[in-house]
């Protein structure tokens, strides 16, 4: 029978070992009070890295809020899979607009909120990279420009999932999308294109900004949890595998989200008022080969010496630039 | 209180008094205006308990409106032309969704050319997206109907558009009445909503629906559109025995009692029109006009009914559906179907162009003699069109349209001597 190494951590990381953790500060996911705001039956599919986040997510923000909590979605995988009537996965109330305007729905609900007096009441936005990074772009940047009392969280899965896999401003260099296929001279996404959407709501000037990834979910949590202490606009995005997209095993979602982070292509970092406030270090760098093998989309790169070279070079780039590894080492 | 004030600002204050609880602001022109006075309140605190939001485009607009209207506040925005349109997704989910939001649009032109002066193509655009849509004759009328928009928006729980003409409404300083605050609480309770988005019961709103209830739900919006057609005379009733004025409801009627030709429009132009009935009918002409002051749902009954004894039918439009003539007269011949009356398309003030007494006086004559072409443009100017069609007859490379016409005019000439 096949088996998967599971490596253990030891208490006081973020990974495993909740059980070790003094109480108090055990993962939402760990209580029995937690709220279930993303209840189960939703039709998402195996080993969905965005609806464990998503989970993790709001359960956190509702434990933040005392359940006090209103969610505006936009169109995309998490939408489809969770609400179509009369069923809806969510304990939560919850909106569905269009693809491209969940930020300033989100807005409008804050603003009612102050105009009623509920500021007790906290708003939370929620889309997938190409609602985010693409087509609600320009509500994004307004809401952030404003200031507006909105926590968005992007699930970023790096493609247009839900259309069929297609290309969008957060897919990375090299990666194999419908529209992005491994075909000539430069098989797969185009490098140096896209949107780094973190860095750029930092230039906003927003009180928090975070990214983070379904690989260390109480990390997650945390940063929802600190994201929900401060009034204003803030902006999480988490690094969720698709499955499905990047043709990876279901039960390996969480590795591959490890090896993202461990090998330096997916940053994981925090910023207040457009400064870096703290960056995750690496534990043990490893190559970006070892997060590429586990994924299809990728295969082609695995052939190629110039496109893995440039892959590795991203993720170089990534530990130079946000101190990924401690100079003297571990 | 009797005020000489500009129409925007008579539209402003009207929704002020309505206690707007959100309102979202992006500029275009020529709503501009209404906004920004709506914002100087906010800001001065004689409007309180309102977030005043200025937003980055009208897509934003109205989606915020969309947001805090699903969480129970009244929900106020303006735009027109390119901005309608930009928005125009949301328009059609605002009323999907049922959020009784109201929104004034200042009529314009849409581009390209792009062009900033008033006609009807913006709202006509959005015709079938499920909004009531009210015109307004006059700024009295722009203000009484912004009064009676949130009270029929809230009663069927679908969104209102009030269609004002730019420039000739939004930016003319008119004397207008501005109801007393009590009036306006008599008449408008505050706004509960039917669904809304709460911590203490929570729900999901604006799922997917497959093709097993679409054509229902559809249906349903159909049915509070026809729902519409009872209610809105009805409001337009009670809103005279509370204001003590004759504003809104389906249609009104000038002159039309033995008239044997009608004028069908809507919007201000009925003014002008109803001048040059006056002067025909000093000549002993019988002639009236009907202006329809709701446009969606459309009235078709109510103007059968006035149509039925009349011998013709001049439908006066500011919009064109291009490929095909007269959007109004499309709606107007249904409506009269069977009653073999000849309905004559006019499609005037494009873009701006003024409609003149001269014209419309020369127009109606051809009207009642029977001498009109099915659509005529009025006050088109035939040989530079004929000329502009032959260049690019001999020219593949012709150029723009807009440009070889304005150089025909001679606009760009005195342009450049001026």
């Amino acid at each position: 029978m096949p088996h998967q190494q599971v490596k253990f951590y030891q208490t006081g990381t973020l990974t495993v070992g909740n059980r070790l953790l003094d109480k108090a500060q055990r993962t939402v996911q760990a209580t029995m009070d937690r709220s279930n705001s993303l209840d189960s039956g939703h039709r998402a599919c195996q080993g969905c890295g965005e609806a464990l986040g998503a989970r993790y997510a709001i359960d956190a923000a509702m434990r933040a809020t005392d359940n006090q909590l209103i969610a505006a979605n936009a169109t995309g995988c998490l939408e489809v899979f969770t609400t179509p009537y009369p069923e809806s996965a969510w304990r939560i109330p919850w909106m569905h607009s269009l693809f491209g305007n969940a930020p300033s729905v989100a807005t409008g609900i804050a603003a009612a909120l102050r105009v009623k007096g509920r500021q007790d009441v906290r708003v939370i936005a929620q889309g997938g990279d190409g609602g985010t990074t693409d087509i609600g772009f320009g509500a994004l940047s307004g809401m952030f420009e404003r200031n507006d009392d909105v926590l968005y969280i992007c699930y970023d899965n790096q493609a247009y999932m839900n259309t069929g896999v297609q290309r969008s401003s957060a897919t990375p260099g090299s990666a194999r999308t419908a529209t992005t296929m491994p075909l000539g001279a430069e098989p797969g996404a185009e490098f140096d294109k896209g949107k780094n959407v973190p860095l750029i709501a930092m230039a906003h000037g927003i009180p928090y900004v975070a990214t983070a990834s379904v690989d260390r979910l109480h990390d997650l949590e945390a940063k929802v949890e600190k994201a929900m202490s401060i009034r204003g606009a803030r902006y999480i995005q988490v690094f969720v595998p698709c499955p499905l997209g990047w043709g990876s095993k279901p039960a390996d979602t969480v590795k591959v989200a490890r090896l993202a982070v461990e090998s330096g292509l997916y940053p994981l970092f925090e910023a207040e008022y457009g400064e870096l406030t703290s960056a995750t270090k690496i534990r043990r760098k490893l190559p970006v080969a070892d997060y590429l093998k586990l994924q299809r989309r990728f295969a082609h790169t695995l052939k190629s010496e110039t496109q893995l070279a440039r892959l590795q070079a991203v993720a170089d780039n990534n530990i130079r630039r946000f101190g990924l590894i401690d100079e003297q080492g571990d | 209180m009797l005020k000489q004030i500009e129409g925007s600002q008579g539209i402003a204050q009207a929704v002020a008094l309505c206690r707007p609880e959100v309102i979202c602001a992006y500029p275009i022109t020529p709503q501009t205006h209404i906004v920004e006075d709506l914002g100087a309140m906010v800001k001065r605190g004689s409007l309180t308990d309102c977030e005043f939001i200025n937003v980055e485009s009208e897509f934003a607009a109205l989606s915020v409106a969309i947001g805090s209207s699903a969480t129970g506040a009244r929900s106020y925005t303006a735009t027109a032309s390119q901005g309608l349109l930009y928005m125009a997704e949301a328009v059609y989910n605002a009323s999907g969704l049922g959020l009784p939001i109201v929104m004034t649009v200042g009529n314009r032109a849409i581009g390209a050319p792009i062009n900033i002066w008033n006609d009807q193509s913006d709202s006509m655009s959005m015709r079938d997206a499920g909004w009531i849509q009210l015109f307004a004759e006059t700024n009295q009328e722009a203000l009484d109907l912004h009064i009676q928009a949130f009270r029929i928006a809230e009663t069927l729980s679908i969104p209102v558009m009030v269609c004002v003409d730019g420039f000739i409404l939004t930016h003319a300083y008119e004397r207008m009445d501005i109801p007393q605050q009590e009036q306006v609480d008599r008449f408008l309770p505050p706004f509960v909503p039917r669904q809304v988005l709460d911590p203490a019961d929570p729900i999901s709103m604006g799922a997917m629906v497959g093709p097993e209830a679409f054509t229902e739900v559809r249906y349903l919006a159909h049915h509070k559109q026809m729902q519409a057609l009872e209610l809105i005379p009805e409001i337009a009733e009670e809103f005279k025995s509370i204001f003590g004025r004759d504003s809104g409801g389906l249609i009104s009627n000038y002159r039309t009692d033995d008239a044997e030709t009608i004028i069908v429009t809507l919007g201000s132009v009925i003014g002008t029109i109803s001048e040059v009935i006056d002067s025909l009918r000093d000549q002993g002409q019988k002639i009236g006009a009907i202006s329809l002051r709701c446009y969606r749902p459309f009235p078709k009954e109510v103007l059968r009914e006035a149509l039925q004894d009349c011998q013709r039918v001049v439908v006066f439009e500011k919009c064109l559906a291009v490929g095909m003539g007269g959007i109004v007269a499309a709606n107007v011949r249904m409506s009269i179907r069977g009653l073999n009356l000849p309905v004559y398309t006019v499609i005037g003030g494009l873009g701006g162009r003024p409609i003149t007494r001269k014209s419309l006086a020369e127009l109606f004559a051809k009207a009642m003699r029977d001498d009109l072409d099915e659509t005529t443009f009025l006050d088109i100017k035939c040989d530079i069109v004929e000329r502009e069609l032959a260049r690019e007859q001999a020219h593949t490379r012709s150029g723009a349209a807009a440009e070889n016409i304005l150089r025909e005019v001679g606009v760009v000439d005195a342009a450049k001597t001026a």
